[in-house]
């Protein structure tokens, strides 16, 4: 099996490599950039410091490339982020030792993650208004719990994950979770039938499922996985900040489903690679970095990753249009509107 | 609509009936909802404590109508929010500066927010791509300009012109004047819906985009319309939040879109396109301003708010899909028989 299965079969396998080759060129652009910037641009402390401020994006953005795959989204990822501090923090205030607490935690997260599934699949909803109602849901959830109230008092061994580096060496622990997390992904997705089968249903479902795919299960699974893993990136946005807060994650989806669209993946599902995000990972870290380096307030970063969302989407498109029409060219005229599903409308 | 033979029973033939008109059962939860709680806390219907709530609910009604019309083109739009931030923000800059009289500068106000709807539209319908990327987009580059606008500090009330805030309580002839500003616009967008014919084309493009193209329905150009007046309406929503709040800061509205949806999504309003109404987005919008202020008369932690806005969305939505499910069954043993 050379060829990944999440290749879509219409477009030639060379234009997707274009899309990873057009990131690691987007990328070698901003590192260049940022020598220009500043001359600690390079230094392993920043390397620290860049990577470590994207990896609960990071992570959550591993679910959420297979969920916009199958044609689905998750919008609820960053109040799940909030939940998941202020469940941590109250039970630790409540005396849990915490290596207790993470697994409970880590469990809410996947019980979030189940509501969803199960309003979507088996309650036939649309996955985008079940998840704008449980991102107003866990938010809400997480007010209730927290209150006003910030903890800000944890061991000192959660905040050194949250934001410490392996031995003096520039790798953050956190950069090492994202790492095992992506390569899980990454076999699971490229290599394996249930990476096949997510395309599939991305692609159609009812195809997928008259092809044996438990197409609700899997979608379902999914929500449960993105429950999980945005817990995960709560616990460690608690450890890095070292705070609680009940609005902690707000405004992170917009962050997430950026990176996974600028990483390829076609928001109307069937299309996406995990090489493809992680290399989008990295741009949006950099890039966040040079901006700041060049003076640019972090309020102003929001239009920055506003436009690259819109031009991750509009340049693809437009490739996907001239495309199109250098095919109609070619085949000479299109078939007239009249000719396609006569017959199939009833008025 | 097919007529049931079958024997669907006392409950079914109330949910029916409800279901088929959500406006209906949504007058009966407001009726049932004051009654409720003015027997917890009487001050609830009192005339100062109904102005505030109905002037709140204006805003979000007129903002809900124009998220309404997106909706039912099968569309989506997330960055109402920063456009009602951006124009209070804007109005107020342009008054605590007095270069422009009040009413040119509300006139600004609502341009600029058409401007950006038409911004939205164009970059939906020219690039055909997914609204909700779009507007996700625009959310944050929209809310940055007002930081950039902003600059660090905020409108204050003492900037503004004297008495600037007692527009959102002012009534004629007992009716605050937001809510007069609400049911015009309700008439107006209503009849345009349901009279002319771009409101059919709404409709249409919604339930089948590919039968209205083949109808020779040009549906990129409803689609930038009806962007263009979810814009618009935007705008006139963020001049009557800066009337409203007075005291305007860089992240003013931010996240209230949930709440714009959630009275669009009560309100009927089907997140799969082609149908709901706007006077259903409206009450939407009453009903859940009520909530708000329930809230705070009955003294329960405002906390909760967003939790039971989120329980609400997922029980409208969920109510939709069951009735429409019970619908289609009754059609298809209709059919069969």
């Amino acid at each position: 099996m050379t060829a990944p299965a999440v290749r879509s079969r219409r477009l030639p396998l060379a234009s997707l490599a274009r899309w990873e080759t057009l990131l690691v060129i987007l990328l070698v652009g901003l590192l260049v950039a940022g020598t220009q910037l500043s001359r600690f641009f390079l230094s392993a402390n920043n390397f620290a410091n860049l990577t470590s401020s994207v990896m609960e994006v990071a992570i959550m953005a591993l679910p959420m490339t297979l969920i916009i795959i199958t044609g689905d989204i998750d919008l609820s990822v960053e109040s799940m982020v909030g939940l998941a501090g202020a469940v941590l923090g109250t039970l630790m205030l409540a005396g849990l030792p915490l290596p207790l607490a993470i697994p409970i935690v880590l469990i809410v997260g996947g019980l979030g993650g189940w509501l969803n599934g199960l309003l979507v699949t088996r309650a036939g909803l649309p996955a985008l208004v079940v998840t704008l109602g449980t991102l107003a849901l866990f938010r809400g959830l997480a007010n209730v719990i927290l209150g006003p109230t910030v903890i800000s008092v944890w061991p000192d061994w959660f905040t050194e994950f949250g934001f410490g580096t392996i031995a003096k060496s520039p790798i953050p622990y956190t950069l090492v979770v994202f790492a095992v997390l992506a390569a899980v992904f990454w076999l699971v997705t490229h290599g394996t039938w249930l990476g096949r089968q997510v395309v599939a249903i991305g692609k159609s479902k009812d195809a997928a499922r008259y092809s044996g795919v438990p197409v609700a299960s899997l979608r379902n699974w999914l929500f449960i996985l993105s429950g999980v893993v945005a817990a995960l990136a709560g616990i460690i946005l608690a450890a890095r900040f070292s705070s609680a807060r009940n609005d902690n994650g707000t405004g992170m989806t917009l962050t997430v489903v950026t990176v996974v669209l600028l990483g390829g993946v076609d928001i109307n599902g069937g299309k996406g690679s995990i090489p493809g995000v992680v290399l989008a990972v990295f741009v949006l870290a950099v890039l966040q970095n040079v901006l700041r380096l060049a003076g640019v307030s972090s309020e102003f970063q929001g239009i920055a990753v506003g436009l690259l969302l819109v031009f991750s989407v509009i340049v693809p498109q437009l490739a996907r249009q001239a495309k199109a029409a250098l095919d109609r060219a070619r085949r000479g005229r299109r078939p007239p509107a009249g000719s396609m599903a006569a017959g199939e409308i009833n008025v | 609509m097919p007529k049931t033979q079958g024997q669907p029973g006392m409950l079914g033939r109330v949910t029916g009936a409800l279901g088929r008109s959500r406006e209906l059962t949504l007058v009966a939860l407001i009726v049932l909802m004051c009654a409720i709680v003015s027997l917890g806390a009487p001050q609830f219907l009192s005339i100062s404590n109904l102005d505030q709530v109905t002037a709140m609910a204006a805003i979000f009604a007129i903002a809900g109508i124009g998220e309404a019309m997106v909706v039912m083109t099968k569309n989506i739009d997330l960055s109402v929010e920063s456009t009602i931030g951006l124009v209070a923000f804007l109005v107020g800059v342009t008054l605590r500066q007095g270069d422009l009289p009040v009413p040119a500068a509300w006139l600004l106000g609502i341009g600029v927010g058409l401007l950006l709807g038409m911004v939205n539209g164009a970059v939906i319908t020219v690039f055909r791509i997914p609204s909700i990327v779009v507007t996700l987009g625009t959310l944050s580059i929209f809310r940055g300009l007002v930081f950039i606008i902003a600059g660090g500090k905020e409108v204050n009330l003492s900037d503004l012109p004297a008495g600037y805030a007692n527009l959102a309580t002012d009534t004629v002839l007992g009716v605050p004047v937001f809510v007069i500003v609400a049911v015009v616009i309700v008439a107006i967008v209503g009849l345009l819906l349901w009279k002319t014919r771009f409101g059919r084309q709404v409709y249409a493009v919604g339930s089948n985009a590919e039968a209205a193209a083949i109808l020779g329905i040009r549906s990129r150009l409803v689609t930038f319309a009806v962007f263009s007046i979810a814009g618009l309406l935007g705008g006139i929503a963020g001049v009557m939040w800066g009337i409203y709040f007075g005291t305007i800061y860089a992240t003013s509205a931010s996240g209230v879109v949930l709440q714009i949806v959630a009275a669009v999504v009560v309100g009927g309003v089907s997140i799969a396109g082609g149908t709901g109404t706007v006077v259903g987005a409206a009450l939407g919008a009453l009903f859940l301003a009520l909530i708000n202020n329930a809230l705070l008369v009955l003294q329960l932690p405002q906390e909760l708010l967003q939790a039971i806005y989120g329980a609400v969305i997922l029980v409208a939505v969920s109510a939709d899909a069951l009735l429409s499910r019970r619908n289609k069954g009754q059609a298809a043993q209709e059919a069969a028989r």
